[in-house]
């Protein structure tokens, strides 16, 4: 292979992504040295098991991969804004919504939502950790490997250029040469293997961490839909790894499963993906509709309205997202028995959904609401959620889908749920739980104009969708003729992106101005919040609670408020606090997938089996490892809980 | 994980004495229903394409029954043995865990000697991966069966050592019932592909 081969050439843009890569390396390399913070970034973070710690480094990966898709998507915007532009090429065009719309799900949604619940179940159930925090250190490194795989291809090799959902056989050796898709099937494996171990481990950290007197119907209704979504996970992941794999095998060593010749099946590939795509676009919007629950309830004032509906619709949601996954291809033809079943499971999604908007608005209901900034994402979500769930079942009509499949219109759909679901969410999540990550707020004003920026933006730029669609503009066209009739509302849909960027733009720079001039949050409990994540101090310290609480009724710490002084702790209840070591070793097996991937992206086998034997022996060493953690003092407790009160 | 030492029960059996214990059983129950999904889709790949031969070989035209046979009775045997390691280690007794975890591990890597020889006739007689989605869905499905056997020799290896340097602990005892849950799956794993890919192959 020519160097000319193995780095993109020949783009401007790519050029000048080279040069701000190289320049952020050394500014990073700079700034750690320059202050000697390397001992401090191994030590704190790049060997850290704290469930909290690695829920802040997902957050910070999806907040970085948001802008990476979002300026994917503005490119695309630009390109489209006019007719014939000549901005983006053909080809430069498919890499870019291929990648833009795999980042978005797999590395920006997802770890979003999966750090938001790093951060919040174990304390929300009172625990003192995940019940593998060894693993859980091991998942975030896989997603970050992953991650950091599939971006390096835009200047490595090339993108992936088949879509999102990489069809075939336009994504077989045949139609897509080179390593772009390649890079697809290795690193989403990779950073899926960690997904997978992220579900089992949640699982088994609500199932059996929860503190005393939490049963499972005084569970919080985030923590709920985290438990759901984890069984979702391990049931649909593993579809997933044996798509991508048998999707490796063709590619890479020439067998047969989706090919055009010698029998293979390309809509096998189609149905695979989508028994796993379907579930996993409800594992990102469950726990965002958890998220959305404990926020409601917290500024209505009111426990949520129909919490037993709740658990009820979430399990009916979990179970039909399984049964649906032929909605997403009903014009390939699978005839009308088929198409009638998946039609009908599809709108029944739509029940337990529309149960669950009634029990927000009763929430709402003569509740004494506060308007912040993670309230106003939350009442801005139930509208926009519904204008998506209601195009969505008329995309679940199979007949009429034959108008709308692939068009603008579906593109408006998903845009509807899973930005006014999903990134809604992690909005709303990340203001509500902000104060608890880092000991102060976010500024409310500042987080004000992000919301009307970015919501105002987002109907700007995909309310025009629907009609686009509906006049026939089909999506992943990367250009148009002109006179279509297309193009003012391509403007304006444009402008919605622009107000959008702003926005988030704005939130970046409330992260940085709160930071220094944000409130501090002394009590612990900045909103009057029910559960128990407000009964410990904001941040934590890293054992959550110096003594585990007691559990009496649904909304934990809202009872105790009520029935006596809070959570409170007497230092002859202390005991020593068993937490486990933290361990290098996680971040290494990591770095070890990472080359193995990536010399499966190249057919370099050589430096993949070097690389596997690197993982083989990190798993052996950890099998022999007998470390058994250690305990904190009593003494060492109560001077963390004096000075925590100190500040108080 | 934490408090894991204040969680020790003396009145259960050894591998499940220690909190650590209980969550990781239990997370390997979860996990194998993880791989129950992962099997579940390879065999429905396999016969979604296994009459879709192209021009390559049958089933019917390519299985051979006697290696089949030899590997089905020493993976069934191998999951005996298995259960009686367990079952020695529950009375304690450490030199006849070991004992049937060599047998054990003996007669899976017999399994894993008679399908390769399987594999290498069928390639020289010129069914390869590549001939055929039938084929290629055929080695994909019971090659991972036979990845996971040989991962799970691996991994009894190290355990066995574990035994020899540490003896029965709770701890060691964990490791041994969690690889036998293993073992056992991919024993139930295989009467499946004994079923599904070999008899039916070798009827229709
Ligand atoms: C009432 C609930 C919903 C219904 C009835 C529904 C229905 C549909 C249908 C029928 C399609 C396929 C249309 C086509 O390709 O022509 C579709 C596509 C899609 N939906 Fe939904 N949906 C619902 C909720 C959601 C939610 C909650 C999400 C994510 C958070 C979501 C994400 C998507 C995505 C990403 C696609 C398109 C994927 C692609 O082709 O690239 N949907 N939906
Ligand atoms: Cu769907």
């Amino acid at each position: 292979m020519k160097w000319s081969e193995f780095f993109v050439t020949g783009e401007p843009l790519i050029y000048a992504a080279d040069v701000a890569i190289v320049l952020t390396i050394i500014g990073i390399v700079f700034v750690l040295t320059y202050f000697k913070k390397w001992k401090w970034l191994w030590d704190e973070w790049l060997t850290t098991v704290d469930h909290k710690k690695i829920g802040i480094m997902y957050i910070i990966c999806a907040v970085l991969m948001l802008f990476r898709g979002g300026v994917d998507a503005l490119l695309m915007r630009a390109q489209l804004t006019a007719p014939n532009m000549k901005f983006l090429d053909a080809q430069h065009y498919n890499e870019i919504f291929t990648t833009h719309g795999t980042i978005m799900i797999l590395f920006m949604a997802m770890p979003f939502l999966i750090g938001l619940m790093n951060i919040v179940v174990p304390l929300q159930i009172g625990a003192r950790d995940v019940a593998y925090p060894y693993l859980n250190a091991l998942s975030f490194w896989l997603f970050f490997f992953g991650a950091l795989l599939f971006n390096i291809s835009f200047v490595i090799g090339g993108s992936p250029d088949a879509g999102w959902t990489a069809y075939f056989p336009l994504a077989s050796n045949e139609f897509s040469p080179g390593v772009g898709n390649n890079y697809y099937a290795v690193a989403l494996q990779i950073s899926g293997i960690g997904t997978l171990m992220t579900g089992i481990n949640f699982l088994v950290t609500i199932l059996k961490m929860r503190a005393p007197g939490m049963t499972l119907m005084r569970m919080p209704m985030f923590t709920w839909t985290v438990l759901i979504t984890c069984v979702i996970i391990i049931f649909a992941f593993p579809v997933f790894t044996v798509a991508l794999a048998l999707m490796t095998f063709d590619r890479l060593f020439g067998t047969q499963f989706f090919t055009m010749a010698n029998g293979g099946m390309s809509m096998l590939w189609a149905n695979l993906f989508w028994i796993w795509g379907h579930p996993e676009v409800y594992i990102v919007i469950l726990p965002s509709f958890g998220i959305f629950s404990e926020i409601v309830s917290t500024f209505a004032r009111k426990r949520l309205f129909g919490y037993k509906a709740m658990i009820g619709s979430i399990v009916g949601i979990a179970f039909l997202s399984f049964i649906v996954w032929v909605h997403h291809f009903f014009t390939m033809g699978a005839g009308p028995a088929v198409n009638s079943f998946f039609s009908i499971t599809t709108m029944a999604i739509a029940i337990p959904t529309g149960v669950k908007v009634f029990n927000w608005l009763f929430t709402l209901r003569k509740g004494k609401i506060r308007f912040t900034t993670a309230m106003l994402w939350s009442l801005a979500f139930i509208p926009n959620f519904v204008i998506g769930g209601v195009t969505g079942v008329m995309l679940a009509m199979a007949a009429a889908d034959y108008q709308y499949h692939n068009s603008y219109f579906l593109i408006g759909h998903f845009h509807y749920v899973l930005i006014a679901g999903t990134v809604f969410a992690c909005f709303a999540g990340v203001h509500y739980w902000y104060p608890k990550m880092f000991g102060h707020l976010l500024n409310e004003r500042l987080g004000k104009w992000a919301f009307w920026l970015f919501m105002i933006g987002f109907n700007i730029c995909f309310f025009p969708m629907y009609f686009l669609g509906l006049m026939g503009m089909t999506r992943r066209m990367y250009t148009y003729a002109a006179g279509l009739g297309w193009t003012p509302l391509n403007v304006v849909a444009t402008i919605g992106a622009v107000l959008m960027g702003i926005g988030f733009i704005v939130f970046c720079y409330n992260i940085y101005y709160s930071a220094r001039y944000g409130e501090r949050d002394m009590t612990g409990d900045p909103w009057d919040g029910r559960t128990l994540e407000w009964a410990t101090a904001s941040p934590p310290a890293h054992y959550n609670f110096p003594v585990v609480p007691e559990v009496t009724d649904l909304d934990a710490y809202w009872a105790m408020k009520k029935n006596g002084n809070g959570y409170e702790v007497k230092e002859e209840q202390l005991e020593p606090i068993h937490m486990p070591s933290n361990s290098g070793r996680p971040f290494l097996i990591s770095i070890a997938f990472f080359i193995a991937g990536f010399g499966l992206v190249f057919k370099w086998f050589t430096l993949a089996i070097i690389a596997a034997i690197f993982i083989i022996l990190g798993l052996i060493l950890r099998s022999f490892d007998d470390d058994d953690g250690y305990y904190i003092s009593v003494d060492e407790i109560k001077r963390t809980e004096r000075l925590a009160r100190k500040g108080a | 994980m934490a408090e894991a030492a204040h969680r020790y029960d003396e009145t259960m059996p050894l591998e499940y004495r220690t909190q650590e214990s209980r969550l990781n059983i239990l997370g390997f129950w979860i996990f194998l229903g993880a791989e129950v999904a992962l099997f579940a889709t390879l065999f429905a790949t396999y016969l979604v394409l296994f009459q879709r031969t192209g021009s390559g070989p049958t089933a019917k035209e390519l299985f051979e029954v006697k290696d089949v046979l030899i590997e089905t009775l020493l993976l069934l045997t191998s999951s005996f043995t298995c259960g009686l390691a367990v079952f020695e280690m529950r009375r304690g007794r450490l030199s006849g865990l070991l004992t049937w975890l060599l047998v054990t591990l003996l007669l899976g890597a017999g399994f894993i000697t008679f399908e390769i020889r399987e594999f290498i006739h069928y390639v020289h007689e010129g069914a390869t991966m590549q001939t055929s989605a039938f084929l290629s869905s055929f080695f994909v499905l019971v090659g991972t069966h036979g990845a996971h056997v040989s991962l799970g020799i691996g991994w009894m290896i190290l355990i066995i050592i574990q035994l020899l340097q540490r003896g029965l602990t709770p701890r060691t005892a964990r490791k041994v019932f969690i690889v036998s849950l293993y073992w056992h799956f991919l024993d139930v794993v295989w009467i499946f592909i004994f079923t599904l890919v070999y008899l039916t192959g070798m009827v229709i």
